[in-house]
């Protein structure tokens, strides 16, 4: 025993010293998963953002475990994520030994952070990984989009707006929220069954305002930008280090919400309202997507997933084949993936409270 | 000229996406599984899609395309055969070819039959193809039109195919209809998220039912069931006969007969919902109605045959053309098709108005494809006849267990959970009493399927209507009353009337026979229980969730009306009013065991996977149903349960599924598949 906790601090040593030149290896001994088959539980269906997130890393985890398992992504769709989620919480890291992952995404901690009956699951039990950021972007029609003076948004609030929205407490709820702030009178069409018919209800001229996710955006809304049928009109911006809002590296040349909001009169930047929105907006897209290993897990499996998705990001080929699937937004791993996830889930009372007080305000919605 | 100028191009590289060795490779796969399981009476379409489903995931659109059609295809192709040497219907579309196909396999025609049969049945493909391409080219700028009060007014015409399907007594279309639209509400609200007929203690309802359990419970189920009941001596040996060449010309003498019912075939086929049940029939009503010589028809006319295999397979084109136009599936396998195509590739193919705009060329693709598979499909046939005609002499007590275990696996795909097989089991015994008392499962099927959009499409569109009206009357009424809604309410209208006109010549279910008031007495009080249950379930939906509450409450009150008028209508009326269609009566159907006693092997497979979990309660019941019912010795099942449990496996591990695990699994840690 002696011997064994001796030699890995030993090869810990002697990574720090090799630094970057063969860290997975040298420090992953612990955990061998050669000719075994690591589970990636996806709780959300075959077609869903999730999906392209897990199928883009899957293979590349594989390469990077060490012992070079097969991986597999697994779906287990149901109840927007909670199913999933609920399973993932019973399983012990024992009877898996390293071979099952989960990935959350903003649909799993919503529901989560505001207290929803079918939550049965505990973030705080869970090992982070990996954490993935995300942005989004709002956009009008090209007539609605010519009111704005500048970044200042208070001509629109004349407008009827309607969007085509999947549910008030999914991630909806940050683009929603936004919205009232800046006092536009925005009615949402409920049924959507992807932000994809939404994009479809705006393309048809049905719904006058939208959002989407970053590489929704980048695929579905640019082409409409470029022929003239559409206009961004903010993003949701991102995090810097110090947990500032700062202009979306994807999107360098968007104003982001905070910079429509400072220039609007009667949105502010500070306040309850802002505070909650920041907070759900924190919780939604700087660390919407997240691997986990499961309740227990023994630090040396924990190292060496963490290593592992270092190693896929230290790829020569990474900026390149990730930029167009994923979009430029940090894949935190160790420290800074625990920090992400902290931010996360762990949501000021005030701002829940809120947020809890709004939803059935304003769209009668009950999470008890 | 426009419209040339962007679909040939389309059309071109539709072809060269086509014309490739790997995409030819799996279409061929595809024609071969489908002709496996057309033979195979009892399963479908549905059936088919529903076992490649999980496979479609992240697969090459154009290969999985291939493959999917492939498969669609030829079943209407090869159900020939069980129709002809069995007289059982191999699909739900062949049943009319039973008719004159059977009398003329036992006059020992029986290759004359079938290569009649498959030369009408190529041509009938050709030309839904044909269509296809045409209807495409020309509607595709109207439907780019499309917003959602059109594509309500589209549901709404689906839903009013009910009328023509609705059999002998009208209401109990309806009241099937509206039973099919009860249980698609089954689960969370899509506007607010309500609860409906549903608990979060019980998640699995929470999701609702899927459509792949609801189309094998509904159809498969009892198909399987009453063929295994009625156990059939098999047709005597595998004798064809000569006369391959006399049955083309006999098509060829009768093309004119082969191209109206090929156009009967594809009109069925484009209308919403209606599906293969009754296109076989109303192939063969016209068939009869315009010959001049009647007297041989249902004792082996060739053109008998002749019209039902021509429409059958020419209404695959015409299916495809509201499945891909508008996403609104044509039939219970195109809503299938619809969520397989979303898993193609990395989903960047949705079936409907927008893939018209953006995937002209996969649209074009898949048109080729049809195309090609009736002909390889016909091929194969032809050369490989007496091959497949030796599989309908496999005995039916053997082939149910290996056909139950294949839909056992499709079903618990969609939830991989043991309320699958639940469900399933559920959904089978509505269905088995659905056929027996000759409510229309059709009509519960499209009620079923559009359930969902017609919720969805009713909410947005009136919400949408509000907020043009708020901006002005003339902008709303210009939204809702587009020339295309209005030419779509007055289609409508007509179709009511015209269906339930007709409907009473048509006998999807074949002729009834009457017993007792009793038992189709209990089987509605049943159903009005469920929808009062129902009901009131949606009632108690709070205002805040309003928009969850509206429409079951609708359809709830408009079926339990029907159903109180089918309760007073049964008091006055005598036992020989359709109303009282029961099925095993006088056993008609020459039954040789019971439905209880049938339904109890099934159940005892149900129950002890909830114990020991799905792999070892399949290979007792496998072994167990070989020896006791189908009466082999014991190395034969033995030998079977090995087989068909290495098939699962195989399937599960290419899939990487697992298999539902029972109460023994939370005990003892077992490997995998056990697991």
């Amino acid at each position: 025993m002696v011997s064994r906790k001796l030699a890995r601090r030993l090869a810990l040593s002697v990574m720090c010293v090799a630094g970057a030149l063969a860290p997975a290896q040298a420090l992953a001994e612990g955990l061998d998963l050669s000719g075994k088959t690591v589970e990636w539980v996806i709780p959300f269906s075959e077609t869903g953002g999730s999906a392209k997130w897990a199928n883009f890393y899957a293979p590349l985890l594989s390469e990077a475990l060490p012992g070079s398992p097969t991986v597999v992504v697994k779906f287990m769709p149901g109840a927007g994520s909670t199913k999933g989620a609920n399973w993932f919480q019973n399983q012990e890291f024992a009877d898996s030994e390293g071979t099952l992952i989960f990935g959350s995404s903003g649909s799993t901690q919503f529901p989560y952070l505001l207290g929803d009956p079918r939550v049965r699951y505990e973030y705080k039990d869970w090992n982070v990984v990996l954490a993935s950021g995300t942005g989004g972007v709002a956009y009008l029609p090209p007539d609605l989009a010519g009111k704005m003076n500048g970044n200042d948004a208070s001509a629109l609030r004349e407008v009827d707006f309607i969007y085509g929205s999947q549910g008030a407490t999914r991630l909806d709820l940050v683009p929603l929220l936004a919205w009232e702030m800046l006092g536009l009178n925005v009615e949402p069409v409920f049924g959507i069954k992807g932000r994809g018919d939404g994009r479809l209800m705006f393309e048809r001229g049905e719904a006058n305002i939208d959002y989407q996710t970053s590489s929704s955006y980048l695929k579905g809304v640019t082409p409409l930008v470029e022929e003239g049928s559409a206009v961004p009109m903010m993003s949701w911006g991102a995090l810097n280090p110090n947990g500032e809002i700062v202009r979306d590296p994807t999107f360098p040349d968007m104003p982001t919400f905070k910079e429509v909001c400072e220039a609007t009169d009667g949105c502010e930047t500070s306040g309850e309202k802002w505070d909650a929105w920041k907070a759900f907006f924190i919780s939604g897209f700087p660390a919407q997507k997240m691997v986990f290993l499961p309740n227990g897990a023994s630090q040396e499996a924990i190292l060496a997933y963490s290593q592992a998705f270092e190693k896929v990001k230290a790829r020569s080929d990474f900026p390149e084949i990730s930029a167009g699937r994923l979009g430029v937004y940090p894949q935190m791993t160790g420290a800074k993936a625990a920090g992400a996830l902290k931010n996360a889930t762990e949501v000021p009372d005030s701002a829940k409270a809120f947020v809890v007080d709004w939803l059935q305000e304003r769209y009668g919605v009950s999470l008890k | 000229m426009d419209i040339l100028g962007t679909a040939l191009p389309a059309l071109a590289q539709a072809s060269e996406m086509i014309f490739q060795p790997a995409v030819l490779g799996y279409l061929l796969l595809g024609v071969v599984m489908g002709l496996c399981i057309g033979v195979f009476p009892g399963l479908g379409g549905i059936a088919g899609l529903s076992l490649l489903l999980p496979f479609m995931f992240g697969m090459d659109p154009v290969l999985g395309l291939a493959l999917m059609i492939g498969m669609v295809a030829v079943v209407p192709t090869s159900d020939t055969f069980a129709s002809v040497l069995m007289g059982i219907p191999g699909s739900s579309a062949s049943q009319a070819t039973v008719l004159d196909g059977f009398p003329m396999a036992k006059k020992g025609e029986a290759a004359r039959a079938l290569s009649a049969a498959f030369a009408s049945s190529l041509f009938g493909g050709l030309v839904g193809a044909a269509f296809l391409t045409l209807f495409i080219l020309v509607a595709r700028p109207i439907v780019l039109e499309f917003r959602t009060p059109e594509l309500l007014m589209i549901t709404l015409f689906g839903l009013s195919m009910v009328g023509i399907l609705a059999g002998q007594v009208p209401i109990k279309g309806i009241v099937a209809a509206g039973l099919g639209l009860m249980v698609g509400t089954i689960g969370e609200g899509d506007s607010a998220g309500a609860l409906r007929m549903a608990t979060y203690d019980m998640p699995y309802l929470t999701d609702g039912l899927k459509l792949v359990i609801v189309g094998l419970g509904i159809f498969a189920i009892p198909e399987i069931v009453s063929l295994l009941r009625q156990d059939r001596a098999i047709s005597e040996g595998s004798m064809l006969g000569g006369g391959w060449l006399h049955g083309v010309r006999d098509w060829f003498a009768n093309i004119w007969l082969s191209v109206r019912c090929s156009l009967i075939g594809v009109t069925v086929g484009v209308i919403p919902g209606l599906g293969g049940s009754v296109v076989d029939w109303i192939a063969y009503g016209h068939t009869v109605q315009t010959s001049k010589d009647k007297s041989k028809f249902g004792s082996g006319d060739v053109r008998g045959i002749i019209g039902p295999e021509s429409s059958n397979n020419a209404k695959e084109g015409g299916g495809l053309v509201p499945t891909l136009l508008f996403g609104i599936p044509g039939s219970g396998s195109m809503a299938v098709f619809i969520g397989a195509v979303a898993l193609l590739g990395s989903g960047q193919i949705e079936v409907g108005p927008s893939m018209l705009k953006n995937n002209l060329d996969v649209t074009y693709a898949i048109v080729w494809l049809l195309a090609l598979a009736n002909v390889a499909g016909t091929l194969i046939c032809i050369l490989g006849s007496s091959g497949i005609a030796r599989l309908t002499t496999i005995p039916f007590a053997l082939l149910a267990p290996f056909l139950f275990m294949i839909i056992s696996f499709a079903a618990f795909q969609s939830g991989q959970n043991l309320m699958d097989l639940v469900a399933l089991f559920g959904i089978g015994l509505l269905g088995i009493l659905m056929r027996r008392f000759d409510w229309s499962r059709p009509a519960f099927l499209i009620g079923f399927v559009l359930s969902n959009p017609a919720e969805t499409y009713t909410n947005q569109a009136v919400q949408i209507a509000r907020s043009r009206f708020r901006k002005g009357f003339e902008e709303g009424l210009e939204y809702v009353f587009s020339p295309i809604v209005i030419v779509l309410i007055i289609i409508t209208v007509i179709s009511v009337v015209v269906g339930l006109r007709q409907s009473k010549n048509i006998r999807a279910e074949g002729d009834v026979q009457f017993g007792t008031k009793r038992a189709p007495l209990i089987f509605l009080a049943a159903i009005f229980g469920y929808l009062v249950f129902a009901f009131t379930n949606a009632t108690l939906i709070p205002d805040f969730a309003a928009a969850d509450r509206v429409f079951p409450q609708f359809v709830g009150f408009v079926s339990i009306v029907g159903c109180l008028v089918l309760l007073i209508q049964m008091r006055f009326r005598s036992e020989m009013d359709p109303l009282f269609c029961d099925s095993e009566a006088g056993n008609s159907e020459g039954n040789q065991h019971g439905l209880w006693e049938t339904l109890a092997w099934f159940a005892a497979l149900l129950i002890l996977t909830s114990l020991v979990g799905f792999i070892l309660a399949l290979a007792v019941f496998l072994v167990a149903f070989i020896h006791f019912r189908a009466g082999r010795n014991w190395p034969y099942a033995l030998l079977y349960g090995a087989s068909g449990i290495a098939f699962m496996c195989a399937m599960a591990w290419v899939l990487n599924r697992d298999f539902p695990p029972g109460l023994l699994q939370s005990f003892v840690k077992l490997p995998w598949p056990l697991t």
